[in-house]
């Protein structure tokens, strides 16, 4: 009696992240006609991040935002956009966070830096081996 | 090698376990802020067109802004739960004067509609964003969302999330700010 009193109460439940009634954009699932720009725009989806579900790119999301991204992302490349130039207008307005290429900056300059430091370390620790075995 | 060169590059893999165990750690215990600000804030409103998002009610377009006072957008929608816990605050605000107006998302106008007869309608006019194009210009994230515009139609502030009661005053004094 219990156990079915949880599992009705369970059906009555409703989430406490609601999703809207609307259905999903028209560009959000369905391809671009130019197969040229459907894959400027797919390439550009997946280094999207999306904005709700944080830790996928818009291509990968099923979230509602990420839909409507998309089918932002579809429209402007259709209207004659570059992709750098869609990728700049959003990150004028989310900022850098909501690329996963981020531009060399002052703050990301040491991911470019590190590994020509860290081959030029081994480097360095190679010739003292060497330099030994001459002996 | 000397000796305590030797010794020194001994303790190096340890050393840099322990670097590695302070950065996991650090990310499990703290783990990354999920908010996003607006990148907009102290920039012009984006150029926008809506149409009405309630039957009865006037659609709202960036050139209701910029009129030389202040006013709150909200931005938020009938199937938003934190939308609902907010309307008290939002009509505390309207009534303390403070002219706001309103983006429904992804939003269909009968369902706005029975929001505002639910919850209340503090809103002067509502513009419906069915595919969050606005939401997006704006670089707001997520629902409910609230931005303060000057009169000149710049962004001043963003509140990310729902209005509660202890926030009221921020807001009040953002749009003080903003005249």
């Amino acid at each position: 009696m219990k156990r079915a009193a949880i599992i009705l109460s369970l059906f009555a439940a409703s989430p406490a992240l609601a999703d809207s009634v609307m259905p999903p954009a028209e560009l959000a699932y369905s391809q671009l006609p130019d197969a040229k720009q459907e894959a400027q725009a797919t390439a550009l989806m997946k280094t999207l991040r999306c904005l709700v579900c944080q830790g996928q790119s818009i291509a990968d999301s099923d979230a509602e935002m990420a839909g409507d991204m998309r089918a932002l992302v579809r429209s402007r490349i259709a209207a004659g956009e570059t992709p750098d130039q869609v990728r700049h207008w959003l990150i004028e307005r989310y900022g850098n966070w909501v690329t996963y290429d981020p531009p060399l900056d002052r703050l990301t300059w040491p991911l470019w830096a590190l590994p020509a430091v860290l081959i030029a370390i081994g480097a360095w620790l190679a010739r003292g081996r060497f330099k030994k075995r001459k002996r | 090698m000397k000796l305590r060169t030797v010794r020194l590059v001994l303790w190096a893999p340890l050393i840099l376990f322990l670097i590695f165990v302070a950065t996991f750690a650090t990310g499990l215990i703290k783990p990354e802020s999920k908010i996003i600000p607006s990148k907009m804030v102290g920039k012009p409103l984006p150029q926008f067109a809506l149409p009405p998002g309630a039957p009865g009610i006037t659609g709202l377009s960036s050139a209701d802004f910029a009129q030389g006072e202040p006013r709150l957008l909200n931005v938020f929608a009938s199937w938003c739960v934190p939308c609902a816990a907010e309307a008290p605050q939002l009509t505390q605000l309207a009534e303390a004067g403070v002219k706001i107006d309103a983006i429904a998302i992804r939003d269909r106008p009968e369902d706005v509609a029975g929001f505002l007869q639910r919850w209340g309608n503090p809103y002067q006019r509502i513009g419906s964003d069915t595919q969050s194009s606005v939401q997006i210009a704006m670089g707001s994230a997520g629902v409910p969302e609230t931005f303060v515009v000057d009169g000149k139609g710049i962004i001043r502030h963003q509140h990310i999330g729902e209005i509660r009661p202890e926030d009221v005053p921020a807001i009040l004094a953002a749009v003080k700010g903003a005249r």
